[in-house]
């Protein structure tokens, strides 16, 4: 993915598929549900209907009190979407770090304290100090904002750029649609990550280039989807009606075709992000972005690296950081994507 | 001896058979001959891409392909020779491919070497480590995918929490995780280096678990597709255990899509063993790329670059081959056309 972990190509190819497992798991729970039904006693109270649920799942697998419990605790977490809950309260933390930094942390990231090096946590500095005794807690907080605005920024690059490859490459004549597509898998066809690499040995490492070199290498993910997308509107039968009415090729495009197509963009860009915020992290950690003493993730994790040995904390927890934002960005995305596609279905 | 006519039988078969045998030969020759010039069109592509790219970069072009060097005269007449920089674009453009068909990549300004023999010296290395990184993935998305799919919504929810822990892990902070526990903490491996097995398990392990988990999410989702198809029903009214369905049959059938996207979890792969390589301070093509952009050593990085495209384009037709061997009705041309339409 992106770099590493969930490239969006694969998301992209992936997009159809959890459809099926819904279909599956939402059957099995209506059989389960008509077995209770027909067990319980005909307009029993809720009570009794739940109970009689309990026996039909417990008579449907192994019977135990354990797994009763068990089955019954991960019923109720997929009932109450508590993973979207929590996923929510760290996004709007990372949000407030991001934004307004000093209501969490009110301790410069960038002091040094030469007295103070390599501090295992305590009261006072909650995850330790690091090797020029900066607070690590505070230089996470601050970071924040960094690996936000570097995914942020290359995902917006990616999408504006894949958005109009994509839709150009859809309502165009077939020779530019086949230039345009081959273009992308051409670019496709470089590692993203050695890409961004290429990108950043012509312009140079930094922020700004950075995030140009992380946006141009994940163009193709939304260029294709964006591009299969517009095409199955087009062949709609709305649009079809809209042009025997006359409209103009750009105004059909620009009032029908657009807002149906990119409805996807939003739910791709979400599941993407996190990609984004991995390679980000991984490029700044080879050296590729922010400079020193920028506190971003992965730069912090780059100082750390030599003073694993003696300062564990400098290493563990804005990684910590950096994985739960990942997460977060792909729970939510795929929670989106989910109420998507039944929305769509 | 005389044969009787039942023996003669199989002769009629068996023509039938060569027939069959040389329509599927003369077709799977014709698809292999489409993904040579296929891959030889994607490395072009590459590399008129990659040309443009130095084009277009902000600057003078000797500028930007010097880097670091530009102070350097002599360097700086060879170049512009090298490239043909004195002369028109097109000539540029030819003279820049005759060299790279000549598998002339240059050299390096920083290293004085040249670029190939560079490649040669770090590329195994990296190698090593992508193959052993996927095996180890391989292995991990089948045994988590064979042990969790099916009815256990435990065991399946306990192993979905891993996975996507493990997919959301950047692989270099995985790598410095396993590095204090398992080299600083435990001392059971080395911290750096390239020699023997023992150097190789922590890399592999940190670019191979995220992909693996990914590959079990996707290899999961086949299993229990497959498990719901008719022969999986069949072949559990035979008798068949569970377990011994999913080895034996549906593995196979849904193997075919993890196989589609393994192959485009390769960038990550390749990607990974790139970041790797820093985290574990081993040689490598990744080590080699991030020296050069450090010092602007542009042939270096150009060279990466081409080298991967090449990857990539072997990647995909070694896939495209191990298709024909998963599934063999992929192996005649009209199956191929109806699956993968």
């Amino acid at each position: 993915m992106s770099t590493l972990t969930l490239d969006e190509d694969i998301i992209a190819a992936d997009f159809t598929s959890l459809d099926a497992r819904d279909a599956s798991d939402f059957r099995l729970e209506e059989l389960t549900q008509i077995e209770a039904e027909a067990r319980a006693p005909k307009g029993g109270t809720r009570a009794a209907k739940d109970n009689a649920t309990h026996q039909a799942r417990n008579t449907a697998s192994t019977p135990g009190v354990l797994r009763v419990t068990l089955a019954s605790a991960i019923k109720f977490i997929t009932r109450h979407p508590w993973g979207l809950y929590i996923a929510g309260a760290y996004l709007a933390l990372v949000l407030v770090s991001a934004f307004w930094p000093q209501l969490i942390s009110d301790v410069d990231p960038t002091h040094q304290n030469l007295l103070q090096v390599n501090k295992a946590p305590s009261a006072e500095h909650i995850a330790g100090t690091d090797y020029l005794g900066r607070d690590v807690f505070s230089r996470i907080i601050y970071g924040a904002r960094y690996s936000l605005l570097i995914g942020i920024g290359a995902t917006a690059i990616s999408a504006v750029v894949g958005i109009i490859i994509g839709v150009t490459s859809g309502i165009t004549a077939k020779w530019v649609d086949t230039a345009l597509m081959r273009f992308v898998d051409i670019i496709a066809s470089f590692p993203a990550i050695l890409l961004a690499l290429v990108v950043i040995a012509l312009i140079g490492p930094g922020l700004t280039n950075l995030i140009i070199a992380l946006g141009v290498s994940h163009i193709p993910s939304y260029a294709r989807v964006v591009r299969a997308q517009t095409l199955q509107v087009i062949r709609s039968g709305y649009v079809e009606q809209a042009r025997t009415l006359g409209l103009s090729r750009l105004r059909l495009t620009l009032r029908h075709v657009l807002p149906n197509a990119l409805g996807v963009v939003p739910v791709l860009a979400t599941i993407g992000l996190g990609g984004a915020i991995i390679g980000a992290a991984a490029l700044s950690f080879i050296g590729m972005g922010p400079q020193p003493p920028t506190p971003e993730w992965g730069a912090i994790l780059s100082e750390s690296r030599s003073y694993l040995r003696v300062a564990w904390w400098t290493g563990i927890f804005p990684g910590i950081a950096l994985t739960l934002t990942v997460i977060t960005s792909t729970i939510l995305g795929r929670a989106w994507q989910k109420s998507y596609e039944r929305r769509g279905a | 001896m005389s044969v009787a006519p039942v023996f003669a039988l199989p002769t009629v078969h068996e023509d039938a058979d060569t027939a069959t045998r040389r329509a599927r030969f003369f077709y799977l020759a014709r698809r292999g001959l489409t993904r040579i010039v296929q891959g030889a069109a994607v490395v072009w592509a590459a590399g008129t891409l990659i040309f443009i790219a130095v084009h277009i970069a902000p600057g003078e072009v000797i500028d930007t392909l010097l880097g670091a060097n530009s102070n350097d005269i002599e360097l700086r007449k060879q170049i512009t020779q090298e490239w043909g920089l004195d002369h028109p674009p097109t000539v540029q453009y030819l003279l820049y491919f005759a060299r790279l068909l000549r598998g002339d990549l240059g050299q390096s300004y920083v290293q004085h070497r040249s670029v190939n023999s560079l490649l040669a010296d770090q590329l195994p290395s990296t190698i090593e480590l992508t193959l052993w990184g996927f095996g180890f993935a391989v292995l991990l998305a089948i045994v988590l995918a064979t042990f969790t799919s099916g009815r256990s919504r435990i065991g399946k929810a306990v192993s979905q929490s891993f996975e996507l822990t493990l997919v959301s892990v950047p692989p270099f902070w995985l790598g410095m995780l396993l590095l204090s526990i398992f080299s600083f903490r435990l001392g059971w491996f080395p911290v750096a280096g390239t020699s023997g097995f023992q150097a190789v398990v922590l890399p592999a392990l940190a670019i191979g678990l995220p992909i693996g988990c990914f590959l079990a999410q996707v290899l999961r989702e086949g299993l229990d597709r497959a498990l719901e198809q008719p022969f999986a029903l069949t072949a559990r009214a035979r008798g068949a255990s569970l377990m011994g369905v999913k080895w034996v049959h549906a593995l196979r059938h849904a193997s075919l899509p993890a196989l589609t996207i393994g192959g485009l979890t390769f960038g990550n792969l390749l990607g990974g063993a790139v970041i790797c390589e820093q985290v574990f301070g081993r040689p490598g093509i990744g080590r080699l790329a991030v020296q050069a952009i450090n010092t602007t050593d542009i042939p270096v990085i150009l060279a990466v670059g081409m080298l991967s495209a090449v990857f990539f384009v072997v990647i995909t037709t070694v896939i495209d081959l191990v298709y024909l061997a998963v599934d063999p009705r992929l192996r005649s041309e009209a199956q191929w056309r109806e699956t993968t339409r």
